[in-house]
């Protein structure tokens, strides 16, 4: 159950299509920074194949310039 | 720990998330996460939101505390203070949450037949104050030293002067601040005659170009690097890094400039050389209001017990000045400092340039060195001789590691040869202080005795046989731990630590006494800008803790000087100010009232007539300048500044055969010096666990070394495993490897050096040699 941090780059001038992109998705969590062209993610899925497949569905957003990975914590399943 | 979070997972989340937070602040320092902040908040909570500058480091931060039902439960930072303007660092915004580590120190401990009692705070203070009195009986009162702190606040340090100095009549006491401040004090002293910057932070609007010297001011004064960038954005301002080192500063700087270690004095003289060659100097400043004088060379490096020294300063004039830099060309100094002719050139010109603004921004690259006095004056030659100084945006800018080390170490004088207003080799400055302190002036010493590595010499010797510290960890701090630990552990001192949080200091003491954190009391720290803060107690600390201000006062009335201290324990820290105050009155160092500090997010000193003084030295600014010139560098009998003529000379290890690789120390972002309080809140701790060591990754590829591979450093100290570092955090030249301190895990400072510079005494972190090899 893997937990994964991210620092999300948009695009120059992208920053709220990202962040909406990025809202609607079931599994991420966003923090926006406020004086910063940044935002933060989280995702929390259920298995390693549903966290690539949501990392590729991230990375295909076209108001995202860069995903960056921070810190990824996996958990055992009774937690 | 973080009590809000109610189960594993959703703690684990929130790890993610301060993770991630702690790698965008030190990408982005000053970066803002509202959402997150306000998230933290208790719903529907009656916050009050209370004052205070931050814990941590020099720059001296507005903070806002929320506080609800006698808890701290949030900190932002405060939007009225002119420093940060609401920004935070990392560590600024997580503070609080080391309070409720559950190691806390809450009680007196005292040690009986080699374990620790829990003791009552009274009987324990009982305990220090009879050993205290009773070694002073036997073996005299240079026998006890206390060791404080740039980050006691005001008026701990001013009662811990008091006490030892006033009352008992000893001048031994010092503080880590010498570990950090002392030769930017010797700079300040020997090429102005007063202390502290004579700009301010509002130099970073002005300026059209910083240059860093040895000073990755990205992870160490994130938010004053933000200003920066900042202006870097919006005006085009340029940011130039001259290190060791290529850091995070340098990654986000228009140029990094590499220099071999030490060899930053012949770069520096460089510069002045090429500033004169190419007739840059401003020739009116220059004979209006400067000196020229040169002092010893070959001067030592302090490493022999009792080492003494004493400069000879001798008037010099321009063209011998000019003659003695002809050994540095730029030409002859690149061949031996690695940095290019045209680089030298480069930096010559923007200094030299007429119509451009510049700052100089230092802290412990060129402090703490072996030449460290010398590193400071040729820093403040180059502005001299260009007249670029005291106005706004062209300010050679020292900047402090400590939330007070300018407000505690060095205005109020918690150093051996010093006294709040003055030194005690000075007899007016001894009766000043005598008058105020309402003691007779023979009780004062006129002479300075322990500076900080010495005073742990003379515990290790046997010289000294009781020493309480506050507020520091010197057992992580000093350099040659592996000297200065069995010398604490030895029956022949009696030891007494005063912290928040236990360390391998107060491991070794016979004594451990519980002291408030922060905003468990009152206090006022001093910032690099000469910025006085004042704060009012926020919660009640747990337990038996105590304001390390009131434990002193409390021994001291057990000892008999009771009528000395005549303060309350409520508002001992407002009484003390005031009369601290009477030190510093008149337009060169006026402090504001408390009042005033009350109401505003600080005030600089000189305080005249109700307003800060931004910019010294500078008539237009500066009510005490009277000689009615543009400028007067008051602090010089004749009011002229020096440039000094002051020679490159090797450090006092360099690598060889036998140990090839320099050693270079420093900080993190994440950590606060010794890691006590940082490595107790859960988010910083993550982001940063452990120590390591950083090599070039040339340097790791011809040793086969792999990334996290455990490697043994070794000097002829001793040793300290940690694991390999290679294209992280940072990236050391060829042939040096970098090892943060603040873990108390792996103490890098058993294998570092104890030289110092003979002016100042502060040591060198930042030079020997050592061999690695896989552990």
């Amino acid at each position: 159950m893997p937990i994964i941090s991210y620092l999300a780059h948009p695009q120059e001038g992208k920053k709220v299509e990202l962040l909406e992109a990025l809202s609607i998705i079931n599994q991420c969590e966003v923090i926006p920074a406020e004086n910063k062209n940044l935002l933060i993610v989280v995702t929390d899925t259920n298995t390693d194949e549903d966290q690539e497949s949501l990392k590729e569905r991230i990375e295909a957003i076209e108001s995202l310039k860069l995903l960056a990975m921070v810190s990824g914590f996996n958990t055992p399943k009774n937690i | 720990m973080y009590t809000s979070l109610n189960n594993r997972r959703s703690f684990i989340k929130k790890m993610a998330i301060l993770s991630a937070m702690t790698a965008a602040a030190t990408m982005f320092p000053g970066i803002i996460f509202a959402e997150e902040q306000e998230r933290n908040l208790p719903s529907g909570g009656d916050l009050d939101w209370k004052k205070s500058p931050c814990r941590f480091c020099g720059v001296g931060c507005g903070i806002l505390v929320g506080v609800e039902n006698g808890k701290a439960v949030a900190v932002k930072g405060d939007p009225n203070s002119s420093v940060n303007k609401g920004l935070l660092c990392v560590k600024g915004y997580h503070q609080t949450m080391c309070i409720q580590s559950k190691d806390r120190l809450t009680h007196a401990l005292v040690k009986m037949n080699g374990a620790y009692v829990k003791t009552p705070i009274n009987e324990a203070l009982d305990l220090v104050a009879n050993k205290m009195k009773e070694t002073i009986e036997k073996h005299g009162k240079d026998s006890v030293a206390m060791y404080t702190s740039g980050q006691s606040t005001i008026p701990e340090g001013y009662v811990a002067s008091k006490f030892m100095k006033g009352a008992i009549g000893t001048n031994n006491l010092d503080c880590n601040a010498r570990l950090c401040m002392a030769s930017a004090v010797t700079g300040f002293l020997t090429s102005f005659g007063a202390d502290e910057p004579m700009g301010c932070y509002e130099d970073f609007e002005h300026a059209d170009y910083y240059v860093t010297w040895g000073n990755n001011m990205a992870e160490m004064h994130p938010i004053l690097f933000s200003r920066m960038l900042g202006q870097k954005n919006s005006r085009g301002a340029k940011i130039i890094d001259f290190a060791t080192r290529t850091t995070r500063s340098s990654m986000a700087s228009d140029k990094s400039i590499l220099f071999e270690p030490q060899t930053d004095l012949a770069v520096g003289n460089a510069i002045c050389y090429e500033i004169i060659n190419n007739g840059w100097v401003n020739k009116s400043f220059v004979e209006k209001h400067c000196n020229f004088s040169k002092g010893l060379t070959n001067i030592g490096y302090g490493t022999e017990d009792k080492f003494k020294f004493k400069d000879k300063p001798e008037k010099i004039n321009f063209d011998e000045y000019k003659a003695f830099l002809e050994d540095y060309t730029p030409e002859k100094v690149a061949k031996y400092s690695k940095v290019s002719v045209k680089d030298i050139k480069y930096l010559a010109a923007i200094y030299g340039h007429p119509n451009k603004k510049i700052m100089s921004l230092w802290c412990m690259g060129v402090n703490q060195h072996t030449r460290g006095t010398w590193m400071n004056n040729i820093i403040y030659n180059i502005h001299l001789l260009t007249g670029k100084i005291s106005q706004p945006g062209n300010s050679p800018f020292s900047l402090t590691g400590q939330p007070s080390a300018c407000g505690t170490a060095r205005e109020v004088g918690t150093f051996t040869h010093k006294l709040p207003k003055g030194v005690v080799m000075n007899p007016k400055h001894r009766a000043k202080a005598a008058k105020i302190w309402k003691v007779p002036v023979e009780r004062i010493p006129s002479k300075p005795t322990y500076h900080a590595t010495e005073m742990f010499r003379a515990v290790d010797r046997g010289d000294i046989k009781f020493i309480w510290t506050q507020v520091v960890n010197p057992l992580v701090s000093l350099p040659k731990t592996s000297r200065y630990r069995p010398g604490m552990e030895k029956e022949s001192c009696f030891v007494v630590v005063s912290d928040v949080f236990p360390t391998p200091t107060s491991d070794v003491a016979d004594v451990i006494l519980p002291a408030s954190w922060h905003i468990e009391k009152s206090g006022l720290y001093g910032n690099s800008e000469r910025r006085t803060q004042y704060w009012d107690k926020m919660i009640d600390g747990p337990g038996d803790t105590t304001p390390d201000a009131w434990m002193t006062i409390e021994v001291a009335k057990r000892m008999g000087y009771g009528d000395l201290f005549p303060y309350s324990e409520e508002n001992h820290a407002e009484e003390i100010y005031n009369e601290y105050r009477q030190f510093h009155e008149g337009k060169k160092h006026g402090m504001a009232p408390l009042e005033v500090l009350k109401k505003q997010s600080g005030v600089m000193w000189p305080y005249v007539d109700g307003k800060s003084t931004q910019w010294r030295f500078n008539s237009k600014y500066d009510p005490a300048c009277s000689n009615g010139e543009d400028f007067h560098f008051y602090g010089k009998p004749d009011g002229k500044a020096v440039i000094w003529q002051r020679p490159y000379e090797p450090a006092a290890e360099s690598p060889d055969k036998e140990y090839p690789f320099w050693l270079n120390t420093g900080r993190v972002i994440e950590h606060w010096h010794t890691g006590s309080m940082t490595r107790r809140i859960p988010v910083l701790h993550k982001a940063m666990p452990h120590a390591y060591v950083e090599f070039h990754p040339d340097d790791a590829k011809a040793l086969g070394i792999r990334n996290g591979e455990n490697i043994k450093v070794t000097s002829r100290r001793g040793s300290c495993t940690l694991p390999a570092s290679i294209n992280e955090r940072g990236l050391p030249t060829k042939g040096q490897v970098f090892v943060p301190f603040f873990d108390e895990n792996m103490l890098i400072n058993d294998v570092t050096l104890d030289s110092f510079c003979p002016i100042s005494k502060e040591p060198d972190y930042k030079k020997c040699a050592v061999k690695v090899e896989k552990a």
